[in-house]
């Protein structure tokens, strides 16, 4: 009797659980592009002049550099990964206007140094003074002064002609600029003979180390080349995710049906297992903050395949232990025992299959893997475990009293 | 549901073998003079992929491509009923696209909706590379697992049969010229997974039923085969089915993205399921055959 009402208790509480946690998690699970639109561009990033190294360094920067000029662009949740020693991924979703977009990403970003021309209203800058490449590579260093407040140290290559400029602007703002933004505009002191300047102004410590590396990088450090690209039109996008799902949920229930009038009893109790396998999945998705493509949904019901055959192959264990004349318990035991070895041996060759292709592969190869991966996982957690532990409490709890509730017939069983 | 499956699987699977070696035979011929339809992201180029409110067909087409300067690299097009294919040899420009786009939509269909793929000839060869890596990587740590699990014999046998299904998908692709993209490799690799955990399945059941079994003969080995082989069939068939049909139905109503990939899914499946039965086992009977007699056999010390 307590085995029972525990049996209920723990069905109840997992479809209590599911049902009010489902919608939130498919509304807020997110979507490759391939899902809802949008493009991705691959970046192979050189050098701007022959001869240096892309250092990780400047790689960081320069996928700062793009997110931020996607933020400023007004894309929703550009998303921007470094990959490899010298590529960089893009993706974005929702762009109306992709031409603009792209070529704003792509063109290099320039840091100038200005000062008011005549008719420049107040607080604007256009007469550029210094570009970014006349300034010392990793010359620019943040110090303190004595009130602890950081500055930014920067040195340029021509003393004279940085001599001359602060001469003339004595008094006067040189203002920094990154693109068209300004940055910042501090009055120039003195006469500056040695190449060297000091920036003040009150930045916080974070702003200082970001302007030095800005300046330090030359503004955008790396030329951009597209190696890659892809692009999906948003109704089209729509159109494979709700294709895709038809596709799985048409799978899925013939999986159930399968399973019931094979496995009877057990069959209800691996049925239950399953969708409780692929709200996990999906569960895991969100808390991970992993994004779901096309391939990942594709890895996701071949996954539910894979956990349908670690049922069936402890069912059809324990249908001949049946045969053999055990007893119901005792055939579910060994049953269970004994396949135990076979199904974590099958499935960790696949795990070793999907990690291979995760640590090679790139972009949807990877997403493939993710989800091959975390579903075998999560597959031996609900199919494996709770579905042995579900049918272990209706079998001690005496409610599965006949072989034929497996799906066995008296007349195949072998007397003692 | 019950099935017997009390066949001699040793003694016919040199029909199987035989039948093996024809399709790897095909294989190898097609490739070597077809090789494989690579899609863009391997042959480097763009692929534009259109999904149109109507019908439209390749004489439609062609002036659009005409008028902004496209036709002359002669790409290829396919038109169907609301999806039309266009793939170009060389890279499509960016400005070259959205001119494609704009004049598609205005000339042709306002509410056509485009995929466009564009791939480096550089990176479509180092993705090439890399595949061709993970598929020798996995089989390598499989091989390392089985041994380890099982013993080298298992593992052998193990990896031809898998090398044997992600090949036959491969020539399968190559002999009906069926386009291959980066999901392919997805598809052959999941193969390779799902071969293996097939075999391990029914070597796992072998390993079990040579604990209580006096191997004295070559007939004795290929009973206990056998009798592994018919034990486990019915889980075999089952999975497969089961697996098998999933992937049918993403093949027929999945999006348009992942349909070679299911297709090779399906092939692979059927094939991953021959080979642990006719391929795998039949081996490993061969291997284990050939071992020294009067060794002290380990198995049969376990209890």
């Amino acid at each position: 009797m307590k085995r029972i009402v525990s049996f209920i208790l723990v069905v109840l509480v997992t479809v209590g659980v599911m049902a009010y946690t489902s919608p939130g998690l498919l509304k807020d699970i997110r979507l490759g592009l391939d899902l809802k639109g949008g493009f991705e561009i691959l970046y192979e990033a050189q050098p701007l002049e022959a001869g240096q190294a892309v250092t990780r360094e400047s790689l960081t920067q320069t996928a700062k550099s793009l997110e931020q000029r996607a933020n400023a662009l007004g894309t929703s949740e550009p998303e921007v990964t470094t990959e490899g020693t010298n590529r960089i991924r893009l993706r974005l979703a929702g762009v109306t206007d992709e031409v603009e977009v792209r070529s704003k990403m792509k063109e290099p970003a320039e840091l100038t140094f200005r000062s008011a021309a005549e008719d420049d209203e107040p607080g604007t800058y256009s007469k550029i003074e210094l570009r970014g490449n006349e300034f010392v590579e990793n010359g620019a260093s943040v110090v303190y002064n004595s009130l602890n407040e950081p500055m930014v140290d920067i040195q340029v290559k021509d003393k004279e002609k940085f001599a001359e400029i602060t001469k003339r602007l004595q008094g006067q703002p040189l203002a920094i600029y990154l693109d068209d933004e300004l940055l910042s505009a501090p009055k120039v002191g003195q006469t500056l003979t040695d190449g060297k300047a000091q920036i003040t102004g009150s930045f916080t410590r974070e702003e200082a180390n970001e302007l030095r590396d800005t300046i330090n990088l030359g503004a955008l450090p790396l030329k951009l080349t597209e190696k890659y690209s892809q692009s999906v039109g948003a109704s089209l996008g729509q159109l494979s995710l709700e294709q895709t799902i038809k596709a799985g949920i048409i799978a899925s229930i013939f999986i159930l049906v399968f399973m019931i009038s094979m496995y009877r009893i057990p069959g209800v109790v691996a049925s239950f297992a399953l969708i409780t396998h692929t709200w996990l999945v999906l569960a895991i998705f969100y808390l991970g903050d992993f994004v779901l493509t096309l391939p990942g949904i594709a890895a996701f019901i071949l996954g539910i395949g894979m956990a349908v055959d670690a049922n069936i192959i402890t069912y059809e264990r324990i249908k001949e232990e049946l045969r053999s004349g055990k007893s119901i318990l005792s055939a579910v035991k060994s049953g269970e025992r004994i396949s135990f070895r076979t199904v974590m041996d099958s499935n960790i060759t696949t795990i070793i299959a999907a990690s291979v292709m995760f640590w090679l592969g790139t972009g949807s190869v990877r997403g493939f893997a993710i989800v091959l991966i975390i579903d075998i996982v999560t597959s031996i957690l609900t199919n494996v475990f709770f579905s042995r532990f579900l049918l272990n409490l209706l079998v001690k709890a005496n409610l599965i009293k006949k072989p034929s509730y497996f799906g066995v017939k008296e007349s195949e069983i072998r007397a003692l | 549901m019950r099935f017997k499956w009390d066949y001699d699987f040793i003694k016919i699977s040199k029909y199987f073998y035989t039948f093996s070696i024809i399709i790897t035979l095909l294989g190898i011929l097609s490739l070597a003079i077809f090789g494989l339809n690579y899609g863009v992201d391997f042959r480097s180029g763009s692929n534009v992929d259109i999904t149109a409110s109507k019908s439209v067909t390749k004489e439609e087409i062609v002036p659009v491509l005409e008028e902004i300067g496209l036709a002359a690299e002669e790409p290829q097009i396919s038109a169907g009923s609301d999806r039309i294919s266009i793939r170009f040899p060389s890279v499509l420009n960016e400005e070259k696209e959205s001119s494609l786009k704009a004049s598609f939509n205005e000339k042709i269909d306002p509410e056509a909706s485009f995929e466009v793929n564009t791939v480096d000839p550089e990176m479509a060869k180092e993705l090439g590379r890399n595949a061709i890596y993970a598929v020798l990587l996995a089989s390598l740590g499989i091989m390392i697992y089985v041994t380890i699990r099982f013993e080298w014999r298992f593992a052998v046998a193990a990896i031809v049969a898998l090398l044997h299904d992600a090949f036959v998908v491969i020539s399968i692709f190559s002999i009906f010229r069926l386009e291959v993209d980066l999901t392919f490799i997805t598809a052959v690799l999941t193969i390779v997974g799902f071969s293996i955990n097939d075999t391990i399945v029914v070597f796992d059941r072998i390993r079990e039923n040579l604990r209580f079994s006096k191997i004295k003969t070559r007939t004795d080995l290929n009973e206990v085969v056998n009798r592994s082989i018919s034990q486990t069939m019915t889980r075999s068939l089952y999975t497969t089915v089961t697996v098998f049909i999933a992937s049918l139905f993403l093949f027929l109503l999945g999006g348009e993205s992942i349909r070679m990939f299911s297709l090779a899914m399906v092939i692979g499946l059927v094939f991953g399921a021959y080979s642990s039965i006719f391929i795998a086992s039949p081996l490993w009977a061969v291997l284990k055959g050939k071992q020294k007699p009067n060794h002290n056999n380990p198995s049969k010390t376990t209890p």
